[in-house]
């Protein structure tokens, strides 16, 4: 679907200085602390005082109830331009696409994004139960198998109409584990082997252990400004070329075998002007590896249906034919709640400033990042994507 | 194939019993409209007012035009299953004992997609017919049953689990002195029930319908008068920690109103059998109840309370006894907050006029006592909560649904 | 005569009168009189604890309970029937208490009675037991010692598709006691002083109506009969002071030297 009045372009709007604080399984600290280190360690490496970040973007499961309001009165900040994105998965992407536009107009100077949560022992069980109120209607009291029996129903029904087999899965989430083994906070350390995959514990048919990412507490978070005030502070950055954003796409598809990227995906090219091949990597948003599988689809490097004949002929791996999520993705390090929004768009600004924290993709000019999530229901409806290029 | 059940074997007394445990009841207050339609074994959704859109999940704006006038109407059960999966984890205790637990996705033939539990006998690929049943939580869940019935359906473990199947339970009729009480007796007993304790008082005061009584194979006649607290406690204290669902049968029915009856006496009778009679059983068996409700194949699984329609609007020509029954009615509701715990549902079944003794000058439609039973176990192998039996209960139902005071005055006139 | 009551007290504590308890225990299965089911029933007995040494009362025990007047042994008074309804000093309250206190004659038809539920007690009758035992003296109980209280309360009740059948006087030999004897009232074993049947009879209930009609009283539901002499007994027969009551419950004590 063309968009209708043209699309104001990006040009000097950057995002800059990834921050990653280090994952823990569980933590007894709250989702404001995991936040603060965020802040705290971007206006460290920035040089800044947080009074000089006058733009914040907030997101967070586990920060209740606060919302990113408290926030400015807990972390003593007084910012002009404030945003609180519980988007899952597509945070981060909304998060660019909100602070590239609050810094085009003005409204902000330097924008700080982060995302994180906590995890205490029963963060999970009570994020699942009250999750949405479609899924507290119409999802949780069937079984409260939670995202992963949703997602089994997904990539059945996705098995079922395009032929993808478990061994499918099984290459993306062996090469994001080999991506990931130089990541030193990766909750997954060891290499998965095709075995262990296929002969670990069913969670909820199709889906087996290895399919699911592992909650942990954690944060990431990154700056957005205009390109000279990056250059003014000496932080290594890298340019926006193109967004896209889309929710609760296709919603007659009686279950989900595409996501909003779809909608828009010539629009992302276009406003880029570059094609799919001319990309060096994709961070693409790894809860579940069906939804890796959709985003090959939709992000336009083959068609509906094509996913695991993508697959089968390609190599995910930093050295391989097609990088994808060349930190491991959540897969590997884990998912720090909101934080798995923002990992894709952290460990992109990293290989395309040359600062990565494992291995790096050789000569890396541009790369997708895409983002997915909010299952309300029994779909994800939030989506995005961005291509970003080296400066 | 669904297993049939097996009759289980004798409780270990050394063995812990298994606490209830219930899946997440919340649910936003549109959502509680699945639960009334549960409440009846009605299937029903919102269908748009304005652009007859079927929608679910619940929600308070239509997707197709924006309109708010949704409300809930009776729609077609058929579906296709499109997906399923085993669930093999979960960290809601309820769930987590209980696995592996199936749910598919349904897209029904009404328009929207369903999220449902699903019969051991529905396969991917298939259609069928689904139900919305009140869970352990009591908020209702969709099921998915096979679209022609299977044998053995109602054995299902995740069907059992939301229905009181009498089928090798056991049972306490409270009352078989009365006609009623010996159809239900004998209805319990065609129903696979384990035991049928039949209590009657005053056993030396005979009473026509005892030599059949004894005739019925799983019948055990036991001393137990509903107006005696003493007699209540003991016969729970006795027996209380195996029966499984208690059916109230005391009744007292005597014509006459307020203001033109001369003297308490029938009116005390009338409030001591019903509503201190209901009293009674739900302190003595009510704990005992809730603690066993998740106790195995035959687990505690409901109390069942036999109410005059008239509980819901009164007829002063039976003023005092339809009183009394609508104290029985605001007492079952608060038994069935506090038995949810419990997972221990309270049925109400409605009637009008019983083809019995007390009901001689009434005209017909009225309701034979075997009419009544077959509703009160029909009811209990639906896993409902409110049963309407003949021709008076439907339509004093559906009177009160549209205007409530025409109907106090058409009761007062006829 | 003086008469000494220390004396008397004291002959009851050394066992030198005996007292014997002619009352059965109030308790909810004891039998109650049952009358077609569209008039007003009497009340059985009915005990809820009000507390037991919990957090309803800590220290104490005790019950509300409820009954009707003539539940369990019991006493008639004359307002008890439409024939003494307008007798002067005839309810429970107002009655002349020296006449709570009286001697008895105990009539023993037991072993007719073995035979024959519906047993009637017949003027024949007393007087062949007046040949034994001597006339029936004024201002005494008659008791009908039937043994119906050792049974077993269906056979006690013996209701059948008919009504009761349990024995009774009748309506002659009341009438006959009354104006030939002036007794002091009468007293059974059974529910009711009348003849099970005794709705039959001409006039129905005639114990109620011959003995409440002159003022006479009547005690029912009792007891240990057996162990009275057919002369010499003195029964205390006190009912509870209710307010123009028509009977009540009460402790009926046999006293015998």
């Amino acid at each position: 679907m063309a968009a209708g009045a043209k699309r104001k372009s990006y040009d000097g709007v950057v995002a800059c200085l990834p921050v990653t604080i280090p994952y823990r399984r569980y933590s007894t600290n709250s989702a404001q602390w995991w936040l603060g280190r965020a802040l705290r360690e971007l206006c460290k490496r920035a040089k800044l005082h947080a009074a000089d970040i006058d733009g914040l973007a907030v997101s967070s499961f586990t920060l209740g109830p606060d919302t990113a309001v408290g926030l400015t009165q807990h972390f003593g900040v007084s910012p002009r331009w404030l945003d609180h994105i519980p988007f899952g998965g597509a945070s981060g992407i909304v998060a660019l696409r909100r602070a590239a536009r609050a810094v085009q107009s003005g409204d902000a100077e330097i924008v700080a994004c982060i995302a994180g949560d906590t995890n205490h022992v029963d963060s999970f069980r009570k994020t699942l139960s009250t999750f949405s109120r479609f899924a507290q209607d119409a999802v949780y009291p069937y079984g409260s198998g939670g995202a992963n029996a949703s997602f089994a129903l997904i990539t059945k029904n996705y098995m079922n109409l395009y032929g993808a087999k478990r061994e499918d899965f099984a290459k993306i989430c062996i090469a994001q584990r080999d991506n990931a083994l130089s990541i030193p906070h990766a909750m997954m350390k060891k290499k998965l082997t095709l075995d262990d995959y296929m002969t670990a514990r069913p969670i909820a048919d199709p889906i087996h252990l290895f399919d699911c990412v592992m909650p942990c507490a954690g944060a990431e978070g990154l700056l957005v400004c205009r390109e000279d005030a990056a250059k003014a502070l000496r932080l290594p950055y890298a340019r926006i070329l193109s967004t896209i954003e889309r929710h609760n796409a296709y919603p007659s598809d009686p279950i989900q075998v595409r996501g909003g990227w779809a909608v828009d995906i010539s629009d992302l090219w276009s406003m880029a002007g570059i094609k799919p091949d001319a990309v060096d990597f994709v961070q693409t948003y790894d809860d579940y590896p069906v939804i890796v599988m959709m985003q090959f689809e939709d992000l336009g490097f083959c068609k509906k249906g094509e996913g695991p004949d993508f697959v089968r002929s390609h190599t995910f791996t930093n050295d391989g034919s097609f990088p994808n999520n060349t930190s491991g993705g959540q897969l590997s390090v884990g998912q720090a709640g909101a934080g798995g929004g923002l990992l894709g768009l952290v460990e992109a600004v990293r290989q395309l400033t040359q600062q990565p924290l494992g291995s790096a993709v050789p000569d890396a000019r541009n790369g997708v990042v895409s983002g997915f999530g909010m299952i309300n229901y029994d779909r994800g409806l939030a989506s995005g994507a961005a291509i970003l290029a080296r400066a | 194939m669904t297993e049939p059940l097996v009759r289980p074997k004798r409780k270990n007394p050394l063995q812990r019993t298994r606490r209830p445990l219930s899946p997440q009841g919340i649910r936003s207050r549109t959502a509680h409209g699945l639960t009334a339609a549960a409440a009846e074994g009605r299937f029903a959704l919102q269908v748009c007012e304005d652009c007859k859109t079927v929608i679910y999940p619940p929600r308070d704006c239509c997707p197709s035009c924006l309109s708010a006038r949704l409300p809930f109407r009776d729609v077609s059960r058929g579906g296709a299953l499109l997906a399923e999966t085993t669930v093999h984890t979960s960290p809601e205790p309820y769930f987590r004992e209980r696995m592996p637990w199936r749910v598919g996705t349904v897209k029904l033939d009404a328009g929207p997609v369903m999220v449902a539990h699903l019969h051991g006998d529905t396969r991917e690929g298939d259609r069928v017919r689904l139900e919305l049943k009140l869970d352990k939580s009591g908020s209702a869940v969709a099921i998915a049953l096979p679209e022609q019935d299977t044998p053995n359906m109602a054995d299902d473990p995740h069907l059992r689990e939301m229905t009181c199947d009498p089928k090798f339970r056991r049972v306490l009729i409270t009352d078989g002195r009365t006609p009623v009480g010996q159809a239900m007796a004998k209805a319990f007993a065609d129903a696979g029930a384990a035991i049928v304790f039949v209590g009657v008082a005053d056993a030396w005061k005979p009473f026509p319908g005892l030599d059949a009584l004894r005739k019925i194979a799983p019948v055990e006649i036991v001393p137990l008068d509903v107006t005696d607290t003493e007699s209540v406690t003991e016969q729970a204290e006795q027996n209380g920690a195996r029966i499984d669902i208690v059916v109230n049968t005391a009744e007292h029915v005597r014509s006459g109103g307020i203001v033109d009856r001369h003297g308490l006496t029938v009116v005390r009778e009338q409030i001591d059998v019903r509503y201190l009679g209901l009293v009674r059983l739900a302190q003595a068996f009510g704990p005992i109840l809730r603690a066993r409700g998740a106790d195995g194949v035959n687990s505690a699984a409901a109390f069942v309370n036999l109410l005059s329609v008239h509980a819901l609007m009164n007829w002063p020509a039976y003023g005092s006894y339809s009183a009394a029954e609508a104290a029985c009615l605001s007492a079952a509701h608060c038994m069935r907050a506090e038995l949810r715990p419990g997972g221990v549902k309270v049925m109400n079944v409605f009637f009008g006029p019983l083809e019995t003794e007390w009901f001689q000058t009434v005209p017909p439609p009225k309701v034979a006592p075997a009419a009544l039973a077959r509703g009160v176990v029909r009811g209990l192998q639906q896993g409902v909560e409110d049963v309407f039996v003949g021709d008076i209960a439907e339509d004093i139902r559906a009177r009160l649904a549209v205007n409530p005071k025409a109907l106090e005055r058409e009761m007062a006139t006829s | 005569m003086s008469v000494d009551v220390l004396s008397f007290a004291r002959a009851i504590a050394n066992g030198q009168i005996r007292v014997i308890d002619l009352t059965q225990t109030l308790s909810q299965d004891f039998p109650t009189i049952v009358l077609a089911p569209e008039l007003g029933q009497c009340a059985p007995f009915r005990i809820e604890e009000v507390s037991r040494y919990d957090e309803r009362g800590p220290a104490w025990y005790w019950n509300n309970i409820s009954l009707g007047e003539h539940t369990g042994t019991h006493f008639d008074a004359p307002i008890h029937w439409i024939s003494g309804k307008d007798l002067p000093n005839n309810a429970v309250d107002t009655i002349d208490v020296r006449k709570f206190i009286a001697p008895a004659v105990v009539i023993d038809c037991s072993n007719e009675c073995a035979a024959d539920p519906d047993f009637a007690l017949t003027i024949p009758f007393v007087e062949a037991w007046e040949a034994r035992h001597g006339k029936i003296e004024p201002g005494h109980w008659v008791l009908l010692r039937t043994d119906w209280s050792k049974q077993s309360f269906a056979d006690y009740a013996n209701l059948r598709d008919d009504g009761a059948h349990t024995p009774g006087p009748e309506p002659a030999v009341v009438k006959w006691l009354v104006e030939q004897r002036d007794v002091h009232g009468f007293g059974t074993e059974t529910i009711g002083t009348d003849f099970g049947q005794g709705h039959h009879f001409n006039p129905p209930f005639p114990a109620h109506f011959y003995m409440h009609g002159k003022g006479r009283f009547g005690l029912q539901c009792l007891t240990n009969l057996d162990l009275l002499p057919p002369k010499g007994a003195v029964i205390i027969a006190a009912p509870l002071k209710i307010k123009q009551g028509s009977g009540s419950p009460l402790r009926v004590l046999a006293l015998v030297s």
